[in-house]
């Protein structure tokens, strides 16, 4: 600031700027309010005692603080969390080992028309999945799978192997050639550069995609719907069922929907930066 | 040169078993699904659930059901909802996520906690997000009481349950304002051809569109696919779940922006400075420009989330509220409460067909490019 520059000049442009700092932040709050408004009713209506739940009184902070929703919304969903716990995990490793093997097979070991075979691949996350729903439930059922986690495992990992293969080859892809080549002078092979040059590499491409498909698997709401039963849905559909009667006292859904946000919440608070990375791998280019 | 090939054989091995099972589950339940919809399985209950349920082929029927059936008004007035869904969404989000991106780009402090606030619903599942927004949309309360907090009157607006429709169009006159809408489209694409000139691009774009608006003007008056009118329109109970749903996906607008902002270097922003570009100038001839690509992504991405929408609306507004339902709820009640399968399956290769106009030449324009690159 020891500059030449005239300070004249300087003067009117720091205050114009300083109001313009000031709108700036004023515009963030509002959208901070939009954003944090519903979250603030969320847990001041999971707080309340039933009693206390009354649309005139929407949004007063609970006079005294009632747990008790999130032991009884856990006494209703905790199964559901425990199902949706085994499945996105199970889901995802599954859907994430595919997927590095794809991506390392599609980008490392170009073969003619590999292009055109994962563009065909990739139209499999775009797909209304109505559009397989029928023939999808059939499958299952003929596999004896309805009702099982099982078959909602294989759906979802079949579903998630378009989305895992891409972020995987969008990554390998940034992996030097001449990495490969070097090990393949030296003698190795498909697998042993898998296993000794790609995949020590992978942790980062995994974070991504165990978090991005985790987030995916638990959030579900359509195949958890069609190819369950009581005993084995799934946080989201319990959620809906809790949420969707007419006579519900409120706080009950409201402590089951914090339940059901929860994990998904803490990965994305926790590993945020991957969550985007995922979230932009999304939108095709890598 | 021997070892070489073998590993070329592995790869094709490991990407085998993905293959496969895309093919069966992706391309051969499209398949099925689209031959279910040419058959009356579950038309009639009794066959709905057999074991061995008597199937018949009934050509396209189904789908004129759906679009002129007397039962079907809701999958007609559903197809519309998700038009001005779809519409309003991306608007609000493309609205919404610029304009915070542009906030964070100018660096307040504490960057990292602002993108964490508004791009935490995106982590949210549907469920979750409508169960929030049910309750802040109750009619009596939620949002409408919020003015109360400032000693305001409580709002009164019907979020949820309103059952009033602007905008209405009747049904009737659907082929003759299709017939209209694409020979416009054509009018443009010949008017293009002619400036590029490209004379025969330009002849038959002309010559379609001068049949099309003949048909408009003579015969399309005169087309009535229902006996009587039927009123569609945008109704005001979708207005809720537009918010609900903007709130959730906006962060995703943002990141996608604010990455693209990041992406553009300073020295083009300097030197347009430099040149006596205003501020507003500045964006709208240099910073605008380059978004644009990113702006293209993200109306395909979220035109096609916004098609396939269902589970919001299904926590929202509930499976069985007709004036906030979409196709893709439809197609799951259909199916899966009444049955009816070859109903369910044709409204889930409309469904297709609407997400495939949107998502197949994105494809093909990423994977051409590429393509060109190697």
């Amino acid at each position: 600031m020891t500059t030449t520059l005239p300070t004249t000049t300087a003067a009117p442009t720091s205050r114009k700027g300083r109001v313009g700092r000031i709108g700036l932040y004023v515009l963030l709050l509002l959208g901070a309010l939009f954003f944090l408004l519903p979250v603030y009713l969320l847990v001041a209506t999971a707080l309340k005692t039933p009693d206390a739940i009354n649309l005139a009184t929407t949004w007063q902070w609970p006079r005294v603080l009632n747990w008790q929703s999130f032991v009884e919304a856990w006494a209703k969903v905790g199964g559901n969390l425990g199902n949706s716990l085994f499945l996105a995990v199970t889901s995802t490793i599954l859907a994430a080992l595919l997927g590095s093997l794809n991506g390392y097979a599609l980008s490392k070991w170009k073969f003619r028309g590999a292009h055109f075979l994962f563009a065909l691949m990739l139209f499999g996350m775009f797909i209304p999945y109505q559009a397989v729903l029928i023939p999808l439930f059939q499958f299952v059922k003929a596999l004896g799978l309805y009702g099982s986690i099982w078959g909602l495992i294989l759906a979802h990992v079949v579903y998630g192997l378009p989305i895992t293969t891409l972020i995987f080859r969008n990554y390998y892809a940034e992996v030097p050639d001449a990495l490969i080549e070097a090990a393949t002078i030296d003698g190795a092979g498909f697998w042993s550069i898998y296993r000794q040059v790609v995949w020590p590499l992978s942790l980062p491409a995994f974070v991504v995609v165990i978090i991005w498909e985790f987030t995916q698997v638990w959030n579900e709401f359509l195949f958890a719907a069609t190819l369950t039963n009581t005993s084995s849905q799934p946080v989201t559909y319990a959620l809906s069922q809790l949420a969707g009667g007419q006579a519900v006292s409120w706080n009950l859904p409201m402590a089951g929907a914090i339940l059901a946000a929860l994990p998904t919440l803490l990965v994305y608070i926790l590993l945020g930066r991957y969550f985007v990375r995922g979230l932009l791998a999304g939108s095709v280019k890598g | 040169m021997k070892g070489l090939s073998r590993d070329r054989w592995w790869s094709v091995l490991v990407l085998l078993p993905s293959v496969l099972l895309l093919a069966v589950f992706v391309y051969g339940f499209i398949g099925r699904t689209i031959y279910v919809s040419l058959t009356d399985w579950g038309n009639d209950p009794a066959q709905a659930l057999a074991a061995t349920p008597i199937i018949r082929w009934v050509g396209l029927a189904n789908y004129q059901d759906l679009f002129t059936g007397f039962l079907q008004v809701r999958f007609r007035q559903e197809l519309v909802n998700t038009i001005f869904f779809t519409v309003f969404f991306i608007l609000g989000c493309l609205g919404l996520g610029l304009g915070l991106a542009l906030l964070l780009d100018r660096n307040p402090k504490g960057e990292g906690l602002w993108r964490t606030l508004f791009l935490f619903p995106m982590s949210l599942s549907f469920i979750v997000t409508g169960t929030i927004w049910r309750w802040m949309l109750q009619p009596q309360g939620g949002l409408n009481q919020f003015p109360t907090v400032f000693g305001l009157p409580p709002g009164s607006f019907g979020w949820l349950s309103s059952t009033d429709a602007i905008w209405q169009f009747d049904w009737n006159k659907l082929p003759l304002l299709t017939a209209v809408v694409v020979a416009l489209v054509l009018v443009w694409l010949a008017v293009r051809a002619l400036r590029a000139a490209d004379r025969a691009r330009a002849v038959i774009s002309g010559l379609c569109a001068a049949l099309l608006l003949g048909w408009a003007l003579f015969v399309g008056p005169n087309v009535k696919i229902l006996p009587a009118p039927e009123l569609h329109g945008f109704n005001l109970a979708l207005i809720g779940i537009i918010i609900a749903a903007v709130w959730q996906m906006s962060g995703y607008t943002m990141a996608l922006y604010l990455a693209g902002l990041r992406g553009i270097p300073e020295e083009l922003r300097e030197a347009a400075r430099v040149d006596g570009a205003s501020e507003v100038g500045m964006y709208r001839h240099v910073v605008f420009p380059l978004l644009s690509p990113i702006t293209l992504s993200a109306m395909i991405i979220l035109g096609h989330i916004s098609l396939k929408i269902f589970d919001l609306v299904y926590a929202m507004a509930g499976p069985d509220n007709t004036y906030t339902s979409v196709p893709a709820l439809n197609m799951y009640l259909t199916s899966f409460r009444q049955n009816q399968f070859a109903l369910g399956a044709a409204i889930g290769t409309i469904l297709l067909i609407l997400v495939a106009v949107v998502i197949v030449p994105y494809l093909r324009s990423a994977f051409r490019s590429e393509e060109g690159h190697a």
